[in-house]
């Protein structure tokens, strides 16, 4: 059975909530229109479509877009050898939407992880803490308004909070900027980012 | 985050003496029924704090045990001291540049990642299987030397740290010999960055498929005098057989890939499953273990080195323009858009330089979309997910490291064990920090 098929199996079964699958590069996209139904049917593609294995859970940010998060899974079966990506966007004043460590133990950690660097809550995570930044670190640094070079930061016991010197690198391109100073600067903003966007 | 306010250890000899106290009060009353009973003998669990430093753990990772004596009955790991920021930085540069921080993920096995990267832009280039054949079976050659030189090291140290410093020894001077080749190919021994998106930095030089095969008659030697040293050892089996064991529903679950997902049993490698680079026209075979026990998944590494040895020899055998490429096979995709040219064409001809000029300000044009691809490295699925909206940087690039979701494993897999077990058990699993902090 292709992943096509097996998507649209899913979309059989839950009908208009889940868009019609997508393919670029010969992968199978599926896009989740509400975001509180993820674990319903991440356990649906496991238990009955065989997706034993989530490789992955990543987030991206769309800043300036709505909704302004995407939350990304990576679905694969041993048995079947398909791949499906499940994309479900969620809005910032609620970031939030359930989680999948009652269908995948390994999201657990990931999940961690997009709540760490993106600052996005998983419902009913048994152990939802930071997990590579420290505890009480006030910021989600993969998010687009977060500068390259950091932010200082009050946290006792941490030695280094000051932003990062930028003489020297680590070097920072924004693609096309009419002279070096534009293309190379010494931190990026999330404002020349969506600048950049509307040139391509 | 464990904070470190729960790892008090106070005062040894103070606390051996409250202990006698307690012991000492204990025994004027007759002992309490049930659960209380039970506390009484065992006493206060205590809470060890491995790491970040330890030899054992093998680069930065820290884990805080709770002991009933010797044995565990909770573990956490706290990872994150290797956190670098890498997927903050793909963000600000061109697919090229960021091909030297894949050196830094695994850093034991930099040319696999350099390869999994470049695939993984290729692929959302749509070039991955238009690349030339020589450019192909070097990136296999180069994969299958990383392979090796992780494995030999992995193997090595998870000796070294039962107890049979000898292995050690044997393997390191192997390695050695792996990082003149590496060397001697990519100017660097341990960062190499020797991929590009779209083929490769430099051919092969000049007597090194010579210098790979007498390293590979070398390397078998060599591998099977460390098996022998270790496979019937009485005291290595009693510390890996049945310690750490992982049956095939729990590591699918926890996500564990490569020759932890084979230790125990699945027989899935990506190489076979999803063939990228020649991998299909290359003739090898997937060990895996019965039992899923560190002694399964040692025997796993040792029987994956000898296969990367057979599929070496066939690299040498078949690839194209063979050893001193004399037919001039290329290296590279022919698409100036995406491969820089030669510096001569740059300086003599004008649509050359307009395109190394594109190429080093803006990066090679890339549509807009989503590509995941997953390479089968040393350590498992070394995963990149590219979230692109066109152009030459990417919007969001995710890495999926094996040694994150490896790892994720310890909680459920160190309780029951004795204490001196975590050694055995780490050195099984063999994570470094550096791609599972980023």
């Amino acid at each position: 059975m292709s992943a096509r098929e097996l998507a649209q199996q899913l979309k059989t079964r839950f009908g208009d909530l889940i868009s019609e699958p997508a393919e670029f590069r010969g992968e199978i996209t599926l896009q989740l229109s509400d975001a509180d139904c993820i674990a319903e049917i991440c356990d649906f593609a496991k238990k009955q479509l065989g997706f034993d294995f989530l490789a992955d859970v990543s987030s991206v940010d769309n800043y300036g877009s709505d909704p302004r998060f995407t939350v990304v899974y990576h679905l694969y079966g041993y048995g079947h050898h398909c791949a499906l990506r499940i994309k479900t966007g969620v809005g910032e004043e609620v970031s939030e939407l359930p989680s999948v460590t009652g269908v995948w133990k390994t999201a657990d950690w990931h999940e961690r992880e997009v709540y760490d660097m993106m600052g996005i809550r998983f419902r009913n995570h048994p152990d939802l803490r930071r997990i590579l930044m420290w505890d009480g670190y006030p910021y989600f640094p993969l998010r687009k308004d977060f500068p390259l070079a950091g932010k200082p930061s009050n946290v006792p016991d941490v030695a280094f909070t000051n932003p990062a010197p930028m003489e020297g690198g680590p070097f920072v391109t924004i693609p096309g900027g009419k002279d070096s100073g534009a293309r190379e600067p010494r931190v990026r903003m999330p404002e020349a980012e969506i600048k950049m966007e509307h040139k391509f | 985050m464990a904070t470190t306010q729960e790892i008090q250890i106070g005062d040894a000899t103070a606390q051996a003496a409250a202990a006698a106290e307690e012991a000492n009060v204990a025994v004027a009353p007759p002992a309490p029924a049930g659960e209380e009973a039970l506390q009484d003998i065992h006493g206060e669990k205590m809470i060890l704090n491995m790491g970040p430093s330890h030899p054992a753990t093998h680069g930065v990772l820290r884990i805080v045990l709770e002991l009933d004596g010797e044995i565990i009955t909770k573990a956490t790991p706290d990872i994150g001291y290797l956190h670098r920021g890498d997927e903050k930085i793909a963000e600000s540069m061109t697919y090229n540049q960021f091909i030297p921080y894949t050196d830094r993920l695994d850093y034991l096995a930099p040319l696999a990642n350099n390869v999994a990267y470049a695939l993984a832009v290729e692929k959302l280039l749509g070039i991955d299987r238009a690349l030339p054949p020589r450019c192909q079976y070097i990136r296999v050659m180069c994969c299958e030397l990383a392979r090796i030189s992780a494995h030999l090291l992995g193997l090595g140290s998870m000796a070294m740290d039962v107890g049979a410093l000898t292995v050690f020894l044997y393997t390191f001077t192997q390695r050695e010999t792996i990082y003149n080749l590496i060397e001697s190919l990519t100017g660097a021994r341990f960062t190499t960055s020797y991929t590009r998106v779209g083929g490769v930095a430099r051919d092969l030089p000049s007597g090194w498929v010579a210098q790979c095969r007498k390293f590979l008659e070398e390397v078998v030697v060599n591998i099977d005098e460390s098996e022998q040293l270790l496979s019937r050892n009485k005291i290595f089996v009693d510390r890996t057989r049945d310690i750490g064991h992982i049956s095939r529903e729990v590591a699918i679950d926890y996500g564990l890939t490569g020759p932890n997902l084979r230790g125990s049993g699945l027989e899935f490698d990506l190489r076979k499953a999803h063939p990228y680079l020649v991998y299909d026209q290359l003739e090898f075979e997937v060990p895996t273990g019965s039992v899923g026990d560190c002694y399964d998944r040692y025997m796993v590494r040792i029987e994956e080195m000898r296969q990367s040895v057979l599929i070496l020899r066939q690299c040498l055998d078949k690839i194209p323009g063979g050893a001193d490429n004399a037919a001039k096979e290329p290296i590279d995709v022919a698409d100036g858009k995406i491969v820089l040219p030669t510096k001569k064409k740059v300086l003599t001809s004008m649509e050359e330089l307009i395109h190394q000029f594109i190429l080093v300000t803006e990066g090679p044009n890339a549509p807009p979309g989503d590509v995941y691809f997953g390479a089968e490295n040393p350590k498992g699925e070394l995963g990149f997910y590219i979230h692109s909206k066109g152009g030459g940087t990417p919007h969001r690039l995710k890495i999926r490291a094996p040694s994150f979701s490896n790892l994720s494993i310890l909680p459920h897999l160190l309780p029951g064990h004795m204490l001196s077990d975590t050694v055995p058990i780490f050195g099984s699993l063999d994570f470094v920090m550096g791609e599972c902090d980023r």
